[in-house]
């Protein structure tokens, strides 16, 4: 019951969001702030049940017949992966609310719903095992994140929202037909009409269709993460968004792909995965690679972070294809590190325009003597946005390349590259913004620095990605039983013995 | 003793983050405390450890601390766990000690820069860093120190970031060096699947039970971790940051090249030397890289008038004759010089610093001389520590060795000798070079005024390293010279003997190649003429060989090139390509609804006609 509160509490908080905005711009806020914060101590105590011994991957379950004449159910179930990602989609809502305190003015109750909204869908998508709830969560996330766009973002904002709900739509229909098809040659199989993913792993296909259908899948994942070629509706998308829209959608929509991946794209189809590996490990190398060569080209600052994202996804989509409990540890603190630096770089990017209403490098410079705590922190994550040890984002990219190296060394070492492609685009940034002697005399005049609310905020992502850097156990303890579960109904969907998809050295 | 360890890297550590956090209300003097005395407790306390060190060899010869468990997936667990033997041992005293007499050095030479208290945070971020690669147990803790002191050169040598030249600088030094750590990386990635720990003393013992000499894999990974060593000590070919380097404050560079940073090559090399011996082909490679370095930064050198350009080419060469020591197998020698460096080497840029802070930060050695009267304390500085430099013989540390080295390289047969040659020749180099550089600005004619006046603090550093730099060498005296085997004795549970030499040719050859250099350089310089005169030769060593137009033409500019023409994303062009064609068949079609009934119904019995036909014919 708890994880339908988790899906419940938000979508309500949303209609209560709307309806307060009508009374006072700043009700909303609160509201969504009370509604985030009952749903962390929701989840909190779940991290505690999935350490405790004696349970199998998954710590909790609802289950709640919806359509039962079509096999449809509403199944929701939570393993430590599902839980990570959810905990790091209520933190950054939250931090949404309070960097949109004074960039959100205009209709204030509408856009709170419309977080609280996407919240609501991401969790779903990351708790939903029944494939037809799944994707109505699927599309049910872009709808709000839509409107984001389209009513806050900014001067190319239109543009910028349909392409990215073109692509996004467009890819889940792929996932659509495989779902349905899927469905079908396994109620041809067994006589059993249903969407149950659990019913479905190690369904019987021939190589062909499970290859297509596997493709179906790959792609509507592959345009979330976003990889190479399907990533051009991302820079647009984060560019024209408003601030708390980058974040949600960098920091938490991202992973939606990534998971996707993970729980579907593997289990579901081993064989084809398998043998679409190579493939799927050149475009992320290609992936990590252009997307440095672009964020490198920029002088858009947000679009230079947009890139970035592309870049540190090459690694996400390396690690899943790998397929190893080293890569796959890999992915998911990459995935958690990723939504903290790069959500804290939007953060400070979006503070800057509010500041000196540019995101435009040409127009930056010499920042460090006028906002010094800013300039500090947005050095500090791109800092951990090229991979330094000791903070996240190194965790993550040193476990999924030590996982791929197994898998295949040359494109493990093609990814390795990335790493002094990141130092070459993240110090840019720097110095192009921070560094340097200020490009526009009239931004001489005084800009405040980081609000009090705001350096909160920072603080807060600067601990979790040191943390994370230093003593990221917690969160390997925490994934380790259901990343073991989906690799063993991999191994078993696969009938092939567990140490060939294991791929020990 | 061993429970203290952690508090060796920790106080520079904490230092650091207090003054990071505390930037804008600390006061100067709060900052300047914090930032000296944390290095300072640091280095008194890892003294006392190497007493206790000393006094009760621990069984095993290290000392070792568990500190956390950092993390552990699948078969594989990394440990944050520091291990102290006497080769950690040696670099960690000179890391805390010399970084100590810099950071009190730098609360004077400092005085009164805008981000005082910044400067003191990366210096002691830099030494925790560098603390933490010399005392890691670890191949991934020990590649974390050596990242940190990747980052703090970037933060120091851009300390002043007003200037785009000095952020250029600290770009390139770091991402040079990222280029080497890229390597290293790799390499670490094929002994974790290799051999399955990235333990280093686990990795080497399991090495040298699995590969025998020469085994291809043991040899792929030995280049691999020459690649970062490379970049990171500044040998051929990822030299190209170093002198750039400068930019930072002067001491910024003593820390860099002296303390940490530069040296972390060498100690990684002699660190992992049981995989280098098992890997001849990539050991002697050290030692040519090793000479050809050493000679290349020598001509480089003499082609500066810079006062820290020289110094800069000094340090890459310098550190080629540890690579040479590497590559003939002769490890103690090669740390051995390391230590001595690191004193000379800072006294001469702590000197150095101390000339520029009284002349206006002028560098160029031409506009300086007459200073040696005027500047007595830094001219006895600088000029004992050229003479360690130049390996003055019998009086100083630099002497005693570079001859360690090079009798090394005499000793190790055909080889060896050329590579002995080569080290002599950069010895006679670096006489000249030096010397060149004492007279220009010491003597004769004074060309700027000096102002202003030194504190304590500014002199004693000066004076200990001065002492150090004299009498440093005398813990290991060849067998010509009372055979004092200090530090080799230290070094023993570590690192293989090097060869003896009773020989005394290789000595007397060396000594009188420093003694011409010098005496050369006496002979054209000691009347200083105006700069030298911009000859192509000049030129071209001048400019290091063209190695930095070299790679700007094949990496640097083709990189910004391909950034720059796609910077609006090809691929989107294609889907823009797609939604250009959607539209202008939506366009083409639409043309089809004119509303006239006529043309409709003539389409109409044109398709039925047409439908009908193929079902009849078919």
């Amino acid at each position: 019951m708890i994880l339908f509160w988790l899906i419940l509490f938000p979508t309500v908080g949303g209609v209560l969001a709307w309806i307060a905005g009508a009374r006072d711009p700043d009700a909303p806020r609160w509201v969504a702030i009370a509604v985030l914060t009952l749903e962390l101590l929701v989840a909190l105590p779940l991290i505690g049940a999935a350490l405790a011994p004696g349970h199998g991957a998954w710590i909790a379950q609802f289950d709640h017949s919806w359509i039962p004449q079509l096999g449809i159910s509403f199944e929701l179930d939570l393993d430590g992966l599902s839980l990570v990602l959810i905990l790091l989609t209520i933190v950054l809502s939250l931090v949404c609310v309070v960097i949109s305190w004074t960039e959100i003015t205009d209709r204030s109750g509408l856009f709170h719903a419309n977080l609280l909204w996407t919240t609501a869908g991401v969790i779903g998508v990351f708790l939903a095992l029944d494939l037809f709830l799944f994707f109505f969560f699927w599309e049910l996330m872009l709808v709000p994140m839509y409107f984001i766009i389209a009513l806050w973002g900014h001067e190319n904002r239109s543009y910028a929202a349909i392409k990215f709900f073109l692509f996004t739509q467009g890819s889940g229909l792929l996932m659509l037909v495989s779902i349905l098809v899927l469905v079908f040659i396994h109620q041809r199989a067994t006589g059993d009409l249903t969407f149950d993913y659990l019913a479905l792993l190690g369904t019987k296909m021939s190589p062909t269709t499970g290859f297509l259908l596997m493709l179906g899948f790959f792609i509507a994942f592959a345009v979330k993460l976003p990889a190479v070629p399907f990533h051009t509706w991302l820079p647009d998308a984060h560019t024209e968004a408003p601030t708390a829209g980058s974040v949600l959608l960098a920091g938490i929509l991202l992973k939606t792909g990534a998971y996707g991946l993970i729980r579907f794209v593997v289990p579901l189809f081993p064989a084809a995965a398998h043998a679409f590996a190579p493939v799927a490990m050149a475009l992320a190398v290609a992936g990590i690679l252009y997307g440095a060569l672009l964020a490198f080209g920029q002088n858009d600052l947000k679009r230079l972070v947009a890139y970035s994202s592309v870049s540190h996804m090459g690694f996400v989509l390396l690690g899943v294809f790998a397929w190893s409990t080293l890569a796959l540890q890999g992915v998911v603190v990459q995935m958690l590190a990723h939504g903290i630096s790069t959500g804290a770089l939007f953060v400070l990017v979006g503070a800057l325009q509010e500041r000196i209403h540019t995101r435009d490098m040409r127009r930056m410079g010499g920042l460090w003597g006028m906002v010094p705590r800013l300039s500090a922190c947005g050095m500090f994550f791109a800092i951990a946005s090229l991979g330094l040890p000791g903070l996240g984002n190194f965790i993550g990219e040193f476990l999924i390349l030590l996982g791929s190296f197994q898998a295949s060394v040359v494109f493990t070492v093609i990814a390795t590259f990335g790493l002094v492609a990141a130092a070459a685009y993240s110090l840019l940034l720097v110095q192009r913004a921070f560094h340097g002697a200020p490009q526009e005399p009239a931004h001489h005049r005084a800009i405040a620095d980081l609000s009090p609310p705001h350096l909160a905020v920072m603080a807060v992502l600067v601990v979790a990605i040191v943390g994370l850097g230093l003593y990221p156990q917690p969160v390997v303890d925490e994934v380790a039983p259901g990343l073991a579960a989906v690799q063993h109904s991999a191994a078993v969907s696969a009938a092939l013995p567990e140490h060939v998809a294991e791929r020990a050295p | 003793m061993q429970h203290f360890l952690w508090l060796v890297p920790a106080l520079p550590l904490l230092g650091s983050i207090v003054l990071m956090l505390g930037a804008g209300r600390l006061s100067h003097r709060a900052e300047a405390l914090t930032g000296v005395l944390s290095v300072g407790l640091a280095a008194v306390i890892a003294f006392a450890i190497a007493g206790a060190f000393l006094l009760h060899p621990p069984p095993g010869a290290a000392y070792q601390q568990a500190l956390w468990r950092w993390f552990a997936v699948g078969r594989f667990s990394f440990g944050i766990t520091l291990r102290v033997d006497p080769l950690s041992l040696l670099m960690m005293l000179v890391t805390s000690g010399v970084g100590f007499l810099i950071h009190l050095f730098s609360t004077e030479f400092m005085e009164g820069e805008d981000g005082y208290g910044r400067f003191f945070a990366y210096l002691n971020l830099f030494v925790a860093a560098m603390l933490l690669l010399v005392m890691a147990d670890n191949f991934l803790a020990l590649y974390a120190g050596w990242e940190g002191v990747g980052l703090c050169s970037y933060l120091l040598i851009g300390f002043w970031w007003r200037d785009p030249a000095n952020g250029l600088a600290a770009r390139k030094a770091f991402i040079v060096t990222r280029v080497g750590d890229t390597a290293f990386l790799i390499g670490l990635l094929l002994i974790a699947s290799r051999l399955g720990t990235l333990n280093i003393a686990g990795a080497m013992r399991e090495a040298a039970h699995t590969w025998h000499v020469g085994a291809p894999a043991a040899t792929l990974i030995a280049f691999l971790l020459l690649g970062g060593a490379v970049g990171k000590s500044a040998q051929l070919p990822l030299q190209t940051w170093l002198p750039d380097a400068m930019a930072g404050p002067t001491p910024v560079s003593a820390l860099i090249h002296a303390a940490t940073m530069v040296t972390a090559g060498v100690y990684l090399i002699a660190r992992t030397h049981v995989l280098f011996l098992l890997a001849p082909a990539a050991e002697i490679t050290v030692g040519i890289v090793g000479a050809a370095t050493l000679l290349l930064a020598g001509f480089s050198a003499l082609a500066q008038n810079d006062i820290k350009r020289i110094l800069a080419y000094s340090t890459m060469s310098q550190i080629g004759y540890m690579f040479l020591a590497l590559g003939v197998g002769a490890w103690r020698a090669a740390m051995f010089h390391f230590m001595t460096h690191a004193f000379f080497k800072a006294l001469l840029f702590l000197s150095a610093g101390a000339v520029t802070m009284r002349l206006h930060h002028e560098q160029d050695i031409y506009r300086m001389g007459g200073l040696a009267r005027r500047l007595p304390a830094a001219f006895w500085s600088f000029l004992i520590g050229s003479a360690a430099l130049a390996a003055l013989p019998l009086i100083t540390s630099g002497f005693y060795s570079k001859e360690a080295i090079l009798s090394g390289a005499w000793a190790d047969g055909n080889g060896g000798r050329v590579l002995w040659l080569a080290g002599v020749i950069g010895a006679f180099v670096t006489g000249i070079y030096i010397f060149r550089a004492v007279f220009i600005a010491f003597f004769g004619e004074e060309h700027t005024p000096v102002s202003g006046a030194y504190g304590w603090r500014v002199v004693m550093p000066l004076v200990v390293l001065s002492a150090l730099s004299l009498v440093g060498g005398f813990i290991e005296l060849p067998p010509a010279f009372g055979h004092v085997t200090l530090l080799s004795r230290l070094l023993a549970p570590v690192l293989p003997p090097t060869r003896e030499v009773t020989d005394m040719t290789p000595l007397l050859l060396a000594s009188a190649a420093s003694i011409l250099g010098i005496a050369l350089a006496a002979a054209l310089y000691w009347r200083p003429s105006r700069s030298p005169a911009e000859t192509p030769l000049w030129r071209f060593w001048h400019g290091a060989a063209g190695f930095d137009a070299l790679y700007d033409r094949l990496l640097v500019r083709p990189v910004i090139w391909a950034a720059r023409i796609d910077r609006d994303d090809f691929i989107d062009r294609v889907y823009d390509g797609v939604a250009w064609g959607t539209q202008a068949l939506h366009r083409a079609i639409r043309r089809t609804q004119t509303g006239n009934v006529r043309l409709y119904a003539a389409s109409l019995a044109i398709g039925s006609v047409g439908l009908i036909a193929i079902a009849v014919l078919r």
